[in-house]
């Protein structure tokens, strides 16, 4: 599903060079659900958004699904997230304005299309059908967070990424995210990559890639 | 369809959550093309009154008048010369084809004296066809008869003003005015044309035989007897240019001019006349039009500047819709619609505003202005234009920034 072969990421910082992946080599089979770890500043966003087609890698390659994407255009990685990809972010990233609903909906619009029977489908899955005509205000962090899985899933993407799903949500909250996610991959066999300080989450993942100083370092099965 | 409805709901829901916001940056866009609107209505309304005006004249009417002619190299001052005659009006009535009347005239400023009342006043000696050349109907009594003209009858036929300065409320007909050295008897008044180009309404008509015996008409050298200017009217209208062709040689034959002196005379056709004016109040139309115009400008540099500004807040929810899929093309297209959807809507409630504005303008009797579809559709097509062109580099701005830094933003 997804393959890393020598990527690194450099970010030039006036004079000098930031590298922030150094070397990073990494296979996901289809089906897995994988917790990446790390202290604050190890490369895991950066490896997020790089596997999400959100960046490009300065070097290396990176195939998705044996497709060698690393040195694709703007537009055609766009089409590559809209089809392939659901991220689901800390911070939820809900527009503010629209209903969650119309979230959800959104996560359909650059992905080819769909309707908003699928939109409520996926909402009833997250268990929010009551919800779907409330603003993001009006719910809390963990509806919020679940209306942010449904538009990640509404477009069956073979993968989802979720960076530190749980990081700004109370405990309970948290274990019913995790619990989610978790049968998000059993259910539906999406690919899960989650980047997380939460051992929570780690415990519940086939297995925990390790990240320090921009290089993989340890990498456990559970 | 779905890829152009979203769009247009989220630019609506953005109009909703800023109401005040929205309606300042349309305004821009509502006082331009109100202007426009208004100021073209009121062009084309001016322009609209001179061609009925020319109209109500007769549309086949042309016109010769004493032009300036060289002589000796010196260049004597249009209508100072007196060189068209009686007898040039008859030459041309028998001898120019497809024409149906011939109404020379002599003009004089004469004194007039009615009871206590004393003016001085431009008095017209006419023929009988005069009625007929520039389309006049008699309102009261009557017009001279054949008789009267040919035996140099002291009658005289009053334009509605002339009747109404002199006589008042008084029935003018078989009343008796001192005009100059001799005395006339009113015996018709002309029917009103309003005011405006050329209106017979300040007229008085006597027969020009009678004129010759009132004032000593000047002759020329030959002996002919020179008038103020020839009117005619044409059968057949398509046939304008040849006759003016026709009357020019053969006046030219009758003043023995040499093939390379000027004209001595002038020859305007009524669509010579029409053109000129319209041209005229076409360039007003457009002057005013351009000064409007610029305050359109200034409203599209208004939206622009809000565009900027609602890219800057909605940095966040780019890159939301970057990391959902969203390519260049579709964050600019979002951009460019909600901009334009701005500005239409301008538009729109700125053709309300600029035809109330032009209605009330004309109700209250300052102007006569004209609303027409081509000035509406050009006005609205035109905001919607300023949307695209002052939103392309805001959208443009908005489909270049970099998902994640978006993203990371507050």
């Amino acid at each position: 599903m997804i393959r890393l072969q020598d990527i690194t990421k450099v970010y030039p910082m006036g004079k000098r060079e930031l590298t922030v992946l150094g070397g990073v080599n990494l296979h996901i089979e289809k089906g897995e659900l994988v917790a990446i770890m790390g202290p604050s500043g190890s490369g895991k966003t950066t490896l997020l958004n790089l596997i999400g087609c959100l960046d490009k890698p300065t070097s290396g390659s990176y195939y998705l699904e044996d497709r060698e994407v690393s040195r694709l255009s703007r537009g055609e990685l766009a089409r590559v997230r809209g089809q392939k990809v659901g991220f689901v972010f800390q911070t939820f990233n809900l527009l503010p304005r629209l209903s969650a609903l119309a979230n959800v909906e959104l996560g359909l619009r650059y992905s080819g299309g769909g309707d908003s029977r699928r939109a409520l489908e996926a909402l009833a899955w997250v268990g929010l059908s009551d919800r779907a005509n409330h603003r993001p205000t009006e719910l809390s962090g963990g509806e919020q967070q679940r209306v942010a899985i449904a538009r990640a899933l509404v477009k069956k993407p073979p993968l989802i990424l979720a960076d530190e799903p749980t990081g700004n949500l109370d405990s309970r909250s948290g274990e019913e995210i995790i619990s989610i996610l978790t049968s998000l991959h059993a259910e539906q066999g999406i690919t899960l990559l989650v980047v997380t300080h939460d051992t929570n989450i780690a415990r519940h993942c086939q297995r925990i890639i390790h990240l320090k100083d921009g290089q993989v370092e340890a990498e456990e099965k559970i | 369809m779905k890829k152009w409805f979203e769009p247009l709901s989220t630019a609506w829901v953005g109009v909703v959550t800023h109401k005040l916001r929205s309606f300042l940056t349309i305004l821009g866009i509502v006082i331009g093309v109100g202007a426009v609107i208004t100021l073209m209505s009121v062009g084309k309304g001016a322009q609209a009154q001179i061609l009925s005006n020319i109209q109500s004249m007769g549309s086949n009417l042309i016109t010769i008048s004493p032009g300036a002619f060289t002589s000796g190299g010196v260049r004597t001052a249009a209508g100072a010369t007196r060189t068209l005659t009686i007898e040039d009006a008859e030459a041309i009535a028998e001898q120019v084809p497809y024409i149906s009347a011939v109404a020379p005239s002599y003009s004089s400023s004469l004194q007039l004296v009615v009871g206590g009342k004393n003016t001085n006043s431009q008095v017209t000696g006419v023929n009988l066809e005069y009625m007929q050349v520039h389309n006049l109907e008699i309102a009261n009594g009557a017009f001279f008869s054949d008789y009267d003209y040919q035996s140099g009858a002291k009658v005289a036929v009053l334009g509605t003003n002339v009747k109404e300065t002199l006589f008042v409320d008084a029935d003018p007909i078989g009343q008796q005015m001192r005009m100059g050295s001799i005395i006339v008897r009113v015996i018709g008044v002309l029917e009103s044309k309003g005011a405006g180009f050329g209106s017979p309404d300040d007229a008085i008509l006597i027969p020009l035989t009678a004129m010759q015996q009132t004032v000593a008409q000047p002759r020329t050298a030959q002996g002919g007897r020179i008038v103020s200017s020839i009117a005619l009217t044409v059968s057949d209208e398509k046939q304008s240019d040849y006759v003016v062709e026709q009357i020019t040689s053969l006046l030219r034959t009758r003043h023995q001019l040499t093939p390379n002196a000027g004209d001595d005379f002038r020859i305007q056709s009524m669509e010579e006349i029409a053109s000129t004016l319209t041209q005229a109040t076409g360039t007003m139309t457009l002057l005013l039009g351009a000064i409007a115009a610029i305050s359109l400008l200034v409203g599209g540099i208004g939206v622009m500047n809000i565009m900027l500004v609602s890219v800057l807040e909605r940095t966040r929810e780019i890159g939301i819709r970057k990391a959902l899929g969203a390519r260049e093309r579709d964050i600019w297209i979002q951009f460019l619609i909600e901009a334009a959807f701005l500005t239409l809507a301008g538009g729109i409630i700125g053709v309300v505003v600029g035809w109330v504005v032009s209605y009330i303008i004309s109700s209250m009797g300052l102007m006569t202005t004209l609303v027409t579809a081509d000035i509406v559709i050009l006005a609205v097509s035109v905001s919607v234009g300023i949307g695209l062109f002052f939103g392309f580099y805001p959208a443009w701005n908005a489909s270049r920034l970099n998902p994640i830094e978006a993203l990371r933003s507050e």
